[in-house]
């Protein structure tokens, strides 16, 4: 790929007996917003730590910008991090921590003035430079960590799960700054988290990964409307995993009852994984639909209600606009369209996750 | 990325070697030859000597004394402390220790003008009309010395352990309907038990080889394992019996610390203070 | 009822400091007493004091005590915290068999750890002001690592790795932004080194050349013969000294906490 940044090739790590990237390739391209998502535990940090020389892979390499730089070590990148508990240095002022950087580089006292407040500017917290970090707010403190990460001008952004520690309103909030900052700054920022709606909102490219693997790589539409696995189906919003059998082209049979879809080049009657989205399932009249069942539980979720439908021996999970209450008779439809049909799991990795519910 | 801060305990790497591990090997050498430096069981079998044995025995029984006194008087000290509010406990607590930076043989010496027979308590006891007791040169003596001495070691470690206990721990178990005596006995006390174990370990150590208040508040009549020892080191100048001799004190106690790491929560640091 | 607990809490507390001070108390008011048996006034004085200034012997050993004290504490300092930077990157199985190491003269009885330092020089060196120095810091390491450890533990990986991120170099990151993170354990570390040194009389007794003499080991040759009545002048003058340094420490505090709350 002529416009790779950063390319990840054959990237192995264990610690201790636990493998946790196994023969990872990866591609960042210049200026992308890439976030590395997936459950804890499934190598997404390490791939980070990896990649901002925190960690030495096993086997492997780490091109940046066509060097080698897999024996760089971390404070000779031109890549910046923001830390997941900020790192935030408590003894210094939030000007010195900006600072901190610069002074290392050796520039100039007006240069680093100019620098500081433009920072400051850019995170929308001018006037805090004489505070210190214990001072201010989880999300001033997470402003700050960003503040002085990209001073230095780095050409790629690390962000480890930078928001994890603040409130849901918060969290919201930073995200737009975040992409907001992104487009001002015209860099590549590469972003490791376990929320979902966190990746589908502000990346150009969702990497979603499961136990040292990557399970599927796209757009946040791609990933979200045609997940290639169970697990990915799974993890990125609520679905309905059903088994099925793939008749033939366009037509699968669930619970015993025969779909149209639109997915062909899956042979003849074979054991399919089908996902359906609980917003895809149109409730009708009894008899109408495709499949007969009864409402069991209603939740009022603000923009929808979430439904339980029973129905042919399997939890139909539902949102809808209008609520049916409890006990209401209806029927299941499904338009061809939003059936999205995948193969079986070939290894662990690739299964949904269970919860015991 | 090379990691060069693994070698920068190198420096005491070298120092524990020298003067923890070799030192020690140097004690297990002379306690295990005689004076040619031929080998021989000899210097440990002298332990089942009499005097040897007798004077362990004393020193068993007023350092396991000395410990359960600390432990009575330390802990509820530490509980009252340490369920302290107020951020100036921490100032508080260092009033405790500071007796110890005083010179420990002035201490014991003013501790038997204290308790001599024409002491300060005997005067006192006269003054309220009431019989004197003769302590002096005595187990007693000899054991009240050493609470003496090493009760700040024992407020310390169970203070600390006690400070710890998140308050959230308390009021949720007084939540759930425990009444007082019920959250110390059932949330507090197992908790501390770490602390506990630490100043039991910082107490009965130095009690079981103590040998100068032995000195001055025994009168030397009452020889304890320590006062053998020092004696085969300083008077008969034997050190191949004085190491043997040490040999089986530190076999005592590194066994004794094995046991009260099994009844203990088995941290990697033994000791948190 | 809340009163009465507070009442009798706060008694406990009076009672142990009454018992922890009354020999305290015992060794100033025998500091001006004008009588060399320490059971007799014989009538207030000062001249214990003014005669503790000539005293060469007195003054020789104080000095060896806090020369000793003071510099085996500032190597302990140095030596425990260079290890927990070490530790905390070495193998699991390596730092457990360091921190086992470690223990050993914390939990050791002090005559056998004074023992085997003296054996050891007498063997291969000669007895003197190093092998006590050298006592005292085996001694005072342990505590160091304990206090720092833990600190490290919290501070060092979040920190020293955003330092690095930033271009700094490891010892760079080390000095500038662990250090500051870990002084309060150091500190802690130190105090205890300190105390432990200067509480300790078995392992001086056994590691010290001839001639030499700490204050501990003066006292002990004096225990025979008496006690020279300008011992308890020392102690006195030293006792209000450290109460002095930790009123100001006290005072500090508070002007500190007072100003961060103001913020």
């Amino acid at each position: 790929m002529k416009d790779s940044l950063i390319r990840l090739h054959n990237i192995s790590k264990s610690f201790g007996n636990t493998l946790v990237l196994d023969e990872l390739e990866l591609d960042i391209r210049e200026n992308e917003f890439l976030t590395l998502l997936g459950p804890s535990g499934c190598g997404k940090t390490t791939t980070l730590r990896i990649i901002g020389g925190f960690e030495m892979p096993d086997t492997g390499q780490v091109i940046f910008d066509g060097r080698d730089i897999t024996n760089v070590p971390a404070n000779q990148r031109n890549l910046n991090t923001v830390f997941q508990k900020y790192a935030l240095f408590q003894h210094m002022n939030v000007e010195e921590n900006i600072s901190f950087g610069l002074k290392i580089r050796g520039k100039s006292r007006n240069y680093i003035r100019d620098k500081i407040s433009y920072a400051l500017k850019l995170v929308n917290l001018e006037g805090y430079e004489k505070r210190k970090p214990s001072s201010l707010s989880g999300g001033q403190q997470q402003r700050i960590a960003i503040a002085r990460a990209i001073v230095n001008e780095p050409r790629v952004l690390l962000l480890d799960e930078p928001l994890g520690a603040l409130d849901l309103k918060l969290r919201q909030d930073m995200q737009y700054e975040l992409m907001r900052l992104k487009e001002e700054l015209g860099i590549t920022f590469v972003y490791v988290t376990h929320d979902q709606e966190e990746a589908l909102t502000m990346s150009d490219t969702v990497v979603v990964m499961n136990q040292g693997y990557i399970q599927q790589m796209g757009s946040p539409e791609d990933i979200y409307n045609e997940p290639e696995n169970a697990f990915v189906a799974d993890f990125i919003g609520d679905s309905n995993i059903l088994d099925g059998i793939m008749i033939e082209d366009r037509l699968v049979e669930i619970l015993g009852v025969r779909f149209d879809c639109v997915d062909t080049g899956f042979g003849r009657n074979r054991p399919v994984d089908v996902v359906i989205r609980p917003e895809d399932v149109v409730l009708k009249e009894p008899g109408v639909g495709n499949l007969d069942g009864e409402v069991t539980s209603v939740i009022f979720k603000g923009v929808h209600y979430e439904m339980d439908v029973m129905a042919a021996g399997y939890e139909w999970l539902v949102h809808s606009t209008f609520c049916y209450p409890v006990g209401t008779k209806v029927s299941i439809s499904v338009i061809p369209f939003n059936i999205q049909i995948m193969n079986k799991p070939e290894s662990e990795d690739e299964k949904a996750v269970t919860f015991d519910d | 990325m090379t990691d060069n801060r693994r070698l920068w305990s190198g420096p005491y790497i070298i120092w524990s070697a020298g003067f923890i591990l070799l030192p020690l090997l140097m004690v297990i050498y002379y306690g295990m030859t005689n004076g040619d430096g031929s080998f021989t069981w000899d210097n440990l079998a002298a332990f089942a000597d009499p005097i040897h044995y007798r004077a362990f025995i004393n020193s068993v029984v007023i350092a396991f004394g000395s410990t359960l006194f600390c432990l009575l008087l330390a802990y509820p000290l530490a509980l009252i402390l340490g369920r302290r509010k107020g951020k100036n406990t921490d100032i508080l607590i260092m009033i405790f220790i500071i007796p110890m930076w005083i010179n420990f043989l002035l201490r014991i010496l003013a501790l038997q003008m204290i308790l001599s027979n024409t002491g300060i308590l005997n005067a006192l006891l006269e003054f309220l009309g009431l019989a004197p007791v003769h302590l002096m040169y005595s187990r007693t003596a000899i054991m009240i010395g050493m609470v003496y001495d090493y009760l700040p070691f024992m407020i310390l470690p169970i203070y600390n352990a006690i400070r710890k206990i998140d308050q959230d721990v308390i009021e949720a178990a007084g939540d759930l309907g425990a009444d007082g005596l019920t959250i110390l006995t059932r949330i507090i006390l197992p908790l501390s038990v770490p602390g506990v174990i630490s100043g039991i370990i910082m107490v009965f150590i130095p009690s079981i080889s103590e040998f100068v208040v032995a000195d001055i508040l025994g009168g030397s009549k009452i020889l304890l394992y320590g006062n053998v020892i020092d004696q085969e080191f300083n008077l008969s100048s034997n050190w191949n019996l004085g190491s043997g001799l040490s040999i089986v004190l530190m076999l005592f106690i590194f066994a004794s610390m094995a046991i009260m790491n099994k009844t203990g929560s088995g941290e990697e640091d033994m000791v948190s203070w | 009822m809340v009163n009465i607990k507070k009442l009798s809490g706060r008694l406990y507390i009076v009672l142990i400091l009454l018992i922890l001070y009354a020999p305290l108390a015992i060794l100033i008011i025998c500091s001006f007493n004008n009588s060399k048996a320490r059971n007799i006034w014989g009538g207030f004085t000062l001249h214990w004091y003014a005669d503790l200034v000539h005293n060469q012997e007195v003054l020789e050993a104080l000095r060896t005590s806090l020369l000793l004290t003071v510099s085996a504490a500032l190597i302990a300092v140095v030596l425990g915290t260079l290890a927990c930077v070490g530790m905390s990157v070495m193998g699991k199985k390596l730092r457990a068999v360091l921190i086992n190491i470690t223990n050993i003269p914390m939990l050791n009885a002090d005559i056998v750890t004074g023992v085997a330092i003296m054996l050891l020089f007498a063997h291969f060196l000669t007895l003197g002001f190093g092998s006590m120095l050298i006592a005292h810091v085996t001694l005072g390491v342990p505590y160091v690592i304990i206090n720092v450890m833990p600190r490290l533990r919290d501070a060092s990986k979040g920190v020293y790795e955003a330092a690095l991120d930033l271009g700094a170099s490891q010892t760079y990151a080390f000095f500038k932004v662990v250090l500051p993170e870990i002084f309060p354990g150091i500190i802690a570390g130190f105090l205890f080194a300190f105390t432990v040194s200067m509480d300790d009389f078995v392992v001086t007794y056994f590691t010290k050349g001839p001639g030499i003499n700490t204050i501990s080991t003066m006292l002990y040759q004096q225990l025979r013969r008496g006690i020279n009545p300008q011992m308890y002048a020392l102690s006195t003058l030293f006792l209000i000294s450290i109460l002095l340094i930790l009123g100001m420490v006290y005072r500090f505090s508070e002007i500190n906490t007072s100003k961060r709350e103001d913020n």
